[in-house]
């Protein structure tokens, strides 16, 4: 690896004066699943690597039954695995987070990482918008919130500006009779990149869907909010014809390529599969709670 | 800008300074810094699990940690798992079971299996291929492994109970 500086702050505040003084020179780590592997291969080059997994602010997992989920930037994909809290309340991000790697990587990886490494295939992703996350922004002068699905501008680029950390997700409460799922599609059982990753989030009232959210991985240049396909299903019964048009639309909302994991006809025809199949998880959960 | 630090850590047990650069991994540092060469350089992308070593008791590639990240933390390698007299359930299991050839990937499923092990002394067979699939082996095959595993949680959890 080339030569760097390394601090490993454990405030906030200096996090952010050295990600002010060192600017574009800077990167925050966290785990390093990813950013170390950049490194030794040269596509990344930072002079100045801010660990940040000292910082409170970032390990925080915090969950209540009315504020929702604060989930800190830097809290590992284990972590969330295994909190009872959300495994309970948001299944489908705690699969998403729990797909990730070998355990060695979910030992270190972050959810946060997963995001501002900027993959269009990040598992996490798909599953934070699926929940309605806000990604909580914090410069060295202000501080602001993008939706989560506002986050990756290109494949391995993001909002964050130089100077700024992303510290926290925000995610709301579950409605009554809420849920999620996440599913992806790999040619095996673990320790693969999504072909196709699909996030749904439905909440129920009677045996109609009052809110639904469906987001999309590996599909296009950045994780999708599919809002036509989610806004679909609102008011209806989850029923064939339902399900159906929303994996239509999910469908059209994709804009894959061919590539050695899967062309884009495939990755379009499993972006409909997947739909269906994260709707129906979905609203199966959410009618236990 | 690259002044070496002195990382203090524990090490199997002992603490432990080390002088390192920001850029050297833990792997580096354990086996060219401190001639502890237990834990094998496989991929350097966190894929095959050669390097893996427990941190704060949790099994990692230590290709992907920093060295200077060690500072503070409790490390567990290869070197410290068999006791003074007798080897580690696992290492014993995995000679019975003809679990090796070339032993390139033993060091990383050994630590990788006895993270295992701790959290959960009575696997299912899944859930030791589940813990196991960070962990690549090309010569002998995953299921001497697997058996090796299996084996030796039992034999743990019989030691385990006859000294309760």
């Amino acid at each position: 690896m080339h030569a760097f500086s390394y601090e490993s702050p454990s405030t906030l505040d200096d996090a952010l004066k050295l990600m002010k003084a060192h600017g574009e020179k800077a990167r925050p780590i966290c785990g390093g699943t990813d950013l170390l592997i950049q490194m030794r291969a040269g596509v990344r080059l930072p002079e100045f690597v801010v660990d940040i997994k000292k910082i409170k602010e970032l390990r925080e997992l915090k969950f209540s039954a009315k504020g929702g989920l604060r989930l800190g930037g830097a809290v590992s994909c284990i972590d969330v695995a295994e909190n009872a809290d959300m495994r309970r309340h948001y299944p489908g991000l705690t699969e998403a987070a729990h797909l990730i790697g070998s355990l060695q990587i979910q030992n270190r990886a972050s959810v946060g990482g997963n995001l501002c490494n900027g993959s269009p295939a990040a598992d996490t992703t798909p599953a934070l918008i699926a929940l309605k996350a806000r990604a909580r922004i914090v410069g060295p002068r202000s501080e602001h919130e993008v939706p989560v699905e506002e986050f990756v501008v290109s494949p391995g680029r993001t909002v964050l500006k130089p100077g700024e950390l992303l510290v926290q997700f925000l995610i709301p409460a579950p409605a009554p009779h809420s849920s999620d799922a996440y599913l992806r599609f790999i040619p095996r059982n673990e320790m693969d990149i999504a072909v196709v990753g699909v996030g749904a989030s439905v909440t129920l009232e009677g045996d109609k869907v009052k809110a639904a959210r469906i987001s999309l991985g590996a599909v296009a240049a950045t994780p999708l909010f599919a809002a036509k396909a989610s806004e679909s299903l609102i008011g209806k019964k989850l029923d064939e014809t339902a399900l159906a048009t929303a994996a239509r639309l999910a469908s059209e909302a994709a804009s894959p390529i061919d590539d050695m994991r899967g062309t884009a006809e495939f990755r379009r025809h499993i972006t409909g599969v997947l739909t269906r199949r994260a709707l129906t998880i979905a609203a199966e959960r959410a009618r236990k709670h | 800008m690259s002044k070496k630090t002195l990382v203090e850590t524990t090490i199997n047990g002992e603490t432990v300074e080390f002088l390192c650069e920001p850029r050297q991994s833990l792997l580096e540092c354990l086996r060219d810094v401190l001639e502890m060469t237990g834990s094998k350089e496989g991929c350097l992308t966190g894929d095959c699990g050669a390097c893996s070593v427990l941190l704060d008791g949790r099994a990692v590639c230590s290709c992907l940690v920093l060295g200077v990240e060690a500072e503070g933390k409790t490390i567990r390698t290869i070197e410290g798992l068999a006791g003074s007299t007798a080897l580690h359930p696992l290492q014993q299991k995995f000679l019975e079971h003809a679990s090796l050839q070339c032993g390139i990937c033993t060091p990383g499923f050994l630590m990788s299996a006895a993270a295992l092990l701790e959290r959960n002394p009575n696997p299912t067979e899944p859930e030791v291929r589940y813990a196991l699939a960070g962990n690549l082996c090309r010569c002998t095959g995953y299921d001497k492994i697997v058996r090796a595993v299996l084996d030796a949680a039992k034999v743990m959890k019989g030691s385990t109970s006859r000294a309760a």
